[in-house]
């Protein structure tokens, strides 16, 4: 990391970072990929988010399905904890409510491979400010 | 139908809380640079007083105004806190944003320190909160690597940097004059304002303490500007209010809703009603300092002023449910509690007052209040509200005024029927055999702990209700469902 001088380069920073969270989900990149969001906040976490995150991880890896997996802050469905966003390119993001590591199994081999539905799916219930 | 509108929760659940680059590309630190390169200090609080935004952390103290105090004072050295010592029960707000999106806490207070001339920031935060700290603490670390904290920030004349301070813990410690003197490395005591920490706080220097969701609100402000944070609200509350949810809903998590949402609108439609269908009694806001509102409150739009009109107050956001299995006077013994433990003991409406104000109620729970005992808790919660040196005392009976005033039939049934009908106050039951049904088992005799429960076989048992316990044991064994509570 280098420091950054100047507004200029805050701004050349910022969409360089934006392109690639953009190419990620963009259909027509070659960058675009699966993405996968574990809740790692410490009420994910005491539900059990920890074991899930190691598990997507080292399954898509095992099933040889490439994807983005990241942590990420409280989604603020606290009540259906662990909870799991998944991008698939061309879709919609959908979040899983109350993934155990049998719900992941299933979320890797039916929604994400077989692109089949699967329940469990909390429906959003905010806007952000981008849309705001 | 969305109610809800991410402003202090944008990106939470969103960014990868240790990767900077994603707040990055989510517009982050551009407020920061904004500020530092096409405003004055001046022109930035002006936009804050403009937006309307007000302290989130309880009280509801315009934001700009307590940046322009601070600014003007002149000194040396000034200082800018963030109080993270978020100590009501059932709330986690500003641990959630701190979890999940630390980066905007730590713009925002560069923002305040290029504000009020400030070059050092300090975080209060409760070590009991060690994810949140861990992940300052890497915020903190990547942000100072790409020169966002520290000196000579984006190649401006301005520097700024950031201390974490651990709390113990202790509830009082959120009351500013209180938080100061425990970073002082004193004891966790307020003192009589004025003079408030903008002029005289940490090291006697001016000191601008705001709370951990209040700075989060800073960066989109600048971003957006005033007139589009003005532009959510009610007409004296601005922008959004994220609300810990919790308690019997269906939904218990964190709802963001603009100033103004009715009760309702959170309780129902977001938190998705109350748990197997049950009655909704009542909701507490503001925790130990807040009050208990009911049915007839639902419909209130919410914001500072309403709330406080109705009884309770916004607090720092905790809102715990309760359907009709909660007893309304255990309710307010419960907080009571709280706050007679979490007294520091400076002042003595505060330190005896809770004590003799506890007492009482816990006479009224035990079947031993009298109607004139509920005259006394309203008179002396009222002179412990009037005379109380901080925050802490002036608010702790508002639990047991709100209760008395909205849910006076459930005190009257206490002290004159000697009963609780909510099943909540043990003292107060009576576990009975219905003789028709008995057939002389002996199982419930056999499990009774106690040995309360006498009769030979073949014939009707009997429960001495001296030397009852109340456990229940008796009536979960019971095959004949021959015993009930009175």
């Amino acid at each position: 990391m280098t420091k950054i001088l100047s507004l200029d380069e805050l701004k050349k920073l910022q969409m360089e970072q934006k392109s690639i969270l953009e190419a990620r989900s963009d259909k027509s990149h070659p960058e675009c990929i699966i993405q996968i969001k574990v809740t790692m906040a410490t009420c994910g976490i005491a539900s059990g988010s920890r074991p899930v995150l190691d598990f997507i991880k080292s399954e898509l890896e095992k099933r040889n399905i490439p994807a983005f997996v990241s942590q990420t802050g409280c989604m603020s469905y606290c009540y259906a904890e662990p909870t799991v966003e998944v991008t698939v390119p061309g879709k919609e993001p959908v979040v899983f409510g109350y993934v155990t590591l049998k719900k992941a199994d299933e979320i890797i081999e039916r929604y994400i491979r077989k692109g089949e539905p699967v329940e469990g799916i909390i429906p959003v219930n905010f806007e952000t400010i981008d849309t705001k | 139908m969305a109610k809800q509108i991410r402003i202090a929760l944008r990106n939470c659940g969103i960014i990868d809380p240790e990767r900077i680059e994603d707040y990055i590309a989510r517009d982050g630190y551009q407020s920061l640079g904004k500020v530092l390169y096409t405003l004055s200090p001046g022109e930035t609080i002006e936009i804050i007083k403009k937006s309307g935004l007000r302290g989130r952390g309880g009280g509801g103290f315009p934001t700009g105004l307590k940046w322009e105090i601070t600014s003007k004072v002149k000194s040396d050295q000034k200082y800018v806190v963030c109080n993270a010592d978020e100590g009501d029960p059932g709330a986690f707000m500003d641990r959630s944003i701190l979890e999940g999106d630390p980066h905007s806490v730590l713009e925002a207070m560069a923002i305040n320190g290029y504000c009020t001339g400030a070059s050092k920031g300090l975080i209060y935060i409760r070590a009991e909160y060690p994810l949140a700290v861990e992940r300052l603490k890497i915020a903190m670390k990547q942000a100072t690597q790409y020169g966002l904290l520290g000196d000579d920030i984006l190649g401006s004349s301005f520097s700024f940097d950031i201390e974490i301070r651990y709390g113990a813990g202790a509830f009082v410690c959120g009351e500013e004059t209180a938080l100061i003197h425990s970073m002082e490395g004193l004891r966790g005591e307020p003192t009589i304002k004025p003079p408030f920490p903008s002029e005289s706080g940490y090291q006697g220097k001016p000191t601008n303490v705001n709370n951990v969701e209040t700075y989060a609100n800073i960066p989109v402000i600048i971003n957006k500007g005033a007139e589009w944070f003005a532009g959510i609200g009610t007409e004296r509350s601005k922008g959004t209010k994220v609300f810990a949810l919790a308690g019997k809903v269906k939904y218990v998590g964190l709802a963001e809703v603009p100033m103004g949402t009715t009760l309702r609108e959170v309780i129902y439609e977001i938190g998705g009603g109350i748990v197997n269908d049950k009655g909704f009694k009542a909701v507490q806001t503001g925790g130990p300092s807040g009050g208990c509102l009911t049915a007839k409150h639902l419909d209130l739009p919410i914001d500072y002023d309403n709330l406080i009109e109705a009884g309770s107050m916004m607090g720092s956001g905790g809102m715990i449910v309760m359907d009709e299995d909660d007893c309304m006077v255990a309710i307010a013994k419960f907080y009571l509690e709280f706050t007679v433990e979490e007294s520091c003991g400076k002042c003595s409406p505060c330190r005896i007052g809770n004590k003799r104000l506890f007492e009482l109620l816990e006479k009224v729970t035990k079947g031993e209040g009298t109607i004139e005992h509920i005259d006394k808790l309203r008179n002396l919660g009222k002179v412990i509200k009037d005379t109380s040196l901080c925050g802490l005392g002036q608010s702790s009976p508002n639990p047991v005024l709100s209760t008395i005033e909205n849910f006076y039939d459930e005190y009257i049934e206490h002290v004159i029927n000697k009963k609780c009908s909510s099943g909540v106050c043990k003292s107060l039951m009576q576990y009975l055999i219905i003789p028709d049904k008995c057939i002389g088992c002996t199982l419930c005799a056999r499990n009774c702990p106690v040995n309360a429960i006498s009769g030979d076989r073949k014939q009707v048992h009997l429960i001495d209700q001296e030397k009852c316990i109340k456990c229940g044991a008796c009536l979960e064994k019971c095959k004949f469902s021959a015993i009930y509570i009175n």
